[in-house]
This record gives C-alpha cells, structure tokens and sequence, in this order.
C-alpha cells in the first residue's frame, strides 16, 4: 500500500494545482466573505463601543459561509470526468485520501482567512493580529475542514448539493462557531487566556472528534 | 473453460513486482477473476443476481449486454467500487471484502469517463496517478505508457483543450501506468478512431509483465467478437452464456444473444 503521508501530499498538490489554474474556490470564497464584511460594516456602523460586541459575529458569520462555498466546491473537482471513481482505484488508505482533501480544504480557507482578517481590521478597526485570536481561527477552521469535507463528500453525490451541504453541516458545527465566536470577543477585547480556555477546550475536542470519526466514515460514505 | 491464456499464466503470476513494493497477484490464484454468488442491489433494484463468473488468467472475456444490463455495475464490483450486497468476489487471487488494496493494486479500468482532471495537464494527471500508487522510475513510465497510446506531444496540454479521443487514450495510458495484470474495461472502444483502438487491442494483451488478463464490457457485438477469446451474454442480472470465440460463429452468436437479451442485433 502506498504510504499514507506520500498520499496526502499527492492529493493536497494536486488540488493546489487545480485551484492555481482556475482560483475557482478562492476567488469565490473571497467575493463572498468581503461582501459580507463590507454590508454588514455599513449596515451596523459600528462604534467603538459597539464594535467587540458586534465584530467577532461578523467575522464568524463570514468565515462560515464562505467556508461552506469553498467545501461545496472540495468535491466537485472528483465528481467531474469521474475522478472520485479514479481516487477510489488507488491503493491508497481511505484515511489518506480523507486527511489529503481535508488539509487541501484547510488551505484554501485559511488563505481566504489571511486575506479576509486584514480588511475585517480595517473596517472595524481593531487589530486582529493577537495569538489568542490566531489560535481560535487555526482551530475553529481545523474543525471546520474536518467535518465539512465529509459533508461534502456525502453531498457531492445529490443534486442539491449546494443546499444538502449547508442543512448537514451548519447544525453540526454550531458548539465550535459558538466557542469561537466567544473566544474571539473576549481576544478582541483584551480579555485574559483563562476565559478563552474553555473555549479552547471546546474546539480541540470537537476538532479531535471530527478528524476521528470523519476518517473513519469517509470510506463508507464513498463507496457505492 | 479452456483459454489461450493458461501458458502464459504462469508467467503471468510469476512477475516480480517487489521494486516498487508492490503487492503480487497470488501465486496460487487459479483463477484471475473468480466470483460466485454475486447479487448487487441499490435500494428494491436487483442489478446483479446470484452471478457466477470466472476468468483464467490471460484470459481475454468480452462481456455483452444491452443497456441497464448490469455491466457496468459487475466492473464497478470487481474493481472495488461498489460493494457487492451478497456473493463472493476474488480478484488476482484476493478476497474484495479481506483484502480490496492489494486488487487494486492489479487492476486498470477503463470506462465511458476519462477519470482525468480537466485543470491539470496530461503530465500532471499521469504523475499524480503514478504517485498515488507509489511507482517508482515514474518519468520513464509515463514516457513508455504515452508512447504507447500516441499522447507523448500532448504531455503538457490540459486535459480540458484535449479532444475526446485524445482524453480516452491519456485515459487509457492511466490505466496501464502502473501495469496491471488485469484490465477492467467498460465499454473503452467508444471515442476511439481506428488507430487508437489497434493501440487499444495491442495493450490490453501485452504487459511489460506477460500477457493481461482482460474483462470487457461492450454492446458492440462486431468489435467485441473482433478482440475477445472468451464472450459472455449479461442478462437478468447473471451471465446467462459464456463460451470460448473459437466456438462461436458470429451470425449464430447474434441470434443467441438477441435470444438471451431480447434485442435484435
């Protein structure tokens, strides 16, 4: 059996190629995400006072969406030419084909992120660039990728896949947009490390959880 | 079932494999494709009914059937797709439920899709397949399977911009790049000009390692009977004929299988 990291290495390059071809998921993960920054800055008009309440919202609000438009897109590339049919000849452990597509998702949303958090500064001046808020963004994103690409693995295969995607994964990952939307209002508002802790806590779990049991269905979800 | 292949079986079985660590054919597998039983189901649908099959190695079966007959639901079991709701399948002398990674080590499938990804170049496709199943010498044998399939000047052009024959010859260097034993082929000839599908026949016999051991599914009674040694008529779920081509005449084969499948051919 061909070995499990040379696998996802494979995988993981060979979506980055794809993406740096077409920028198909970037590009549109990115419109939609500034869009949803800019309207909602305008609408709240946030004050100085207003703004560690209502920011860390906004900013979770388009992580989310933009990240369930760039998972519905991490399967379509396989669904096309019948390339999940090619992956699924490999012999290749199906954990590694999971963990590859998976990491291969992180990276899109988390440069999406990076190209995101500056204009969120921006408009709701504030500075985003504190480890602690950092941190709840690298792991609320892990536990993102993790579930989302097995809810896009099972969605790829029905017609309404933009919309069966979202309906399964929304109500799953709402303890982590919960705990990262806290845990982010507390690191924008200077609170202390040890009321993020739990919060923390909370994400790491369901991140373990997800990577856990997303590898071990994944198989079962593709195979006919 | 007597088949030209059982000569070269031997040899066939034989290969050695160990460079790239690749797992063997089992040597003592009578048989390359064996299945016993085989019923699929998706959901009340039966597809596949208690359907007994089984193929010598470099044997050469080309598989008939109308459209909705199950042929491409037999290829999609035998290359460990679809799992098969009852029956037992052995494949390169392995269990598909035990041991589903070492048959796929000794399979390549060709079917009506090019399994290629239209973003990446030809090369592209070709190095990620050949990574995925761990080859070693990977330049030389994308150098070797494009030769072969008459794609080498097109090795760095994206699939997208290629014509639809050009992508089921890539598709078919993909499939032998890791060099199969055992190729799976649903219905390969369609796309292909005459040229491509002389190279077609020409590979699915001849292996760096032997002869091939090849299962073909096809409605196109004139060329299946053209390539295959062995022919089988799929109907009702099960192989309701199968016999050696030297035994078959071909005017009186097409009145068996209009018979067995109710089409006129």
């Amino acid at each position: 059996m061909t070995g499990f990291w040379p696998t996802v290495a494979a995988v993981v390059w060979k979506d980055i190629q794809a993406e740096l071809r077409t920028k198909d998921i970037v590009i549109s993960v990115l419109a939609f995400a500034l869009l949803s920054l800019i309207i909602f800055n305008f609408a709240l008009r946030p004050s100085p006072q207003l703004t560690p309440v209502v920011a860390p919202g906004v900013l979770w609000v388009a992580f989310t969406f933009a990240g369930v438009l760039g998972l519905t897109r991490t399967f379509v590339l396989e669904k096309e030419q019948g390339n999940l049919i090619g992956l699924l000849l490999t012999p290749t452990s199906r954990e590694a084909l999971y963990v590859g597509k998976m990491l291969g998702s992180l990276f899109f949303m988390l440069v999406a992120e990076a190209v995101l958090l500056p204009v969120f500064a921006v408009l709701f001046n504030i500075s985003p660039f504190q480890p602690g808020l950092l941190l709840i963004i690298l792991m609320a994103t892990l536990g993102f990728a993790a579930i989302g690409t097995l809810f896009s693995a099972m969605a790829v295969n029905t017609r309404s896949r933009e919309i069966v995607l979202p309906m399964l994964f929304l109500p799953i990952v709402v303890p982590i947009i919960i705990g990262a939307v806290v845990a982010s209002g507390t690191a924008l508002d200077g609170g202390p490390w040890s009321d993020m802790v739990r919060w923390f806590q909370l994400i790491a779990v369901f991140d373990v959880l997800a990577l856990v049991f997303s590898a071990f269905a994944f198989e079962h979800v593709l195979q006919e | 079932m007597a088949t030209d292949g059982e000569d070269t079986g031997g040899r066939q079985r034989g290969r050695s494999c160990q460079a790239e660590g690749m797992v063997e054919a089992d040597a003592n597998a009578p048989l390359a494709i064996e299945v016993k039983g085989l019923t699929k189901t998706y959901g009340p649908q039966v597809v596949l009914r208690d359907l007994d099959l089984d193929l010598a190695w470099g044997g050469f079966l080309i598989v008939f059937g109308p459209n909705g007959s199950g042929k491409t639901t037999l290829i999609k079991v035998l290359a460990t797709i679809s799992r098969p709701t009852r029956g037992e399948v052995r494949v390169a002398g392995f269990d598909m439920k035990s041991n589903p990674g070492a048959i796929r080590r000794n399979i390549g499938l060709v079917t009506h899709q090019p399994l290629l990804y239209d973003d990446l170049t030809a090369l592209e496709n070709l190095k990620f397949h050949g990574r995925m199943f761990g080859l070693t010498n990977l330049e030389e044998r994308i150098e070797k399977a494009a030769d072969l399939m008459g794609v080498s000047s097109y090795l760095g052009r994206k699939v997208s911009i290629l014509s639809h024959g050009m992508q089921k010859r890539l598709s078919l260097a993909r499939a032998v790049l890791h060099d199969p034993p055992i190729l799976l082929l649903d219905e390969p000839e369609t796309g292909l000009d005459q040229e491509a599908l002389e190279m077609l026949g020409q590979m699915m016999v001849s292996g760096d390692r032997g002869r091939r051991t090849v299962l073909m599914a096809t409605h196109s009674l004139e060329k299946g009977l053209a390539l295959g040694n062995q022919v089988a008529i799929l109907a009702g779920g099960k192989i309701a004929y199968h016999e050696d081509r030297a035994l078959v005449d071909e005017a009186m084969f097409k009145d068996t299988y209009g018979h067995f499948t109710g089409i006129a051919s």
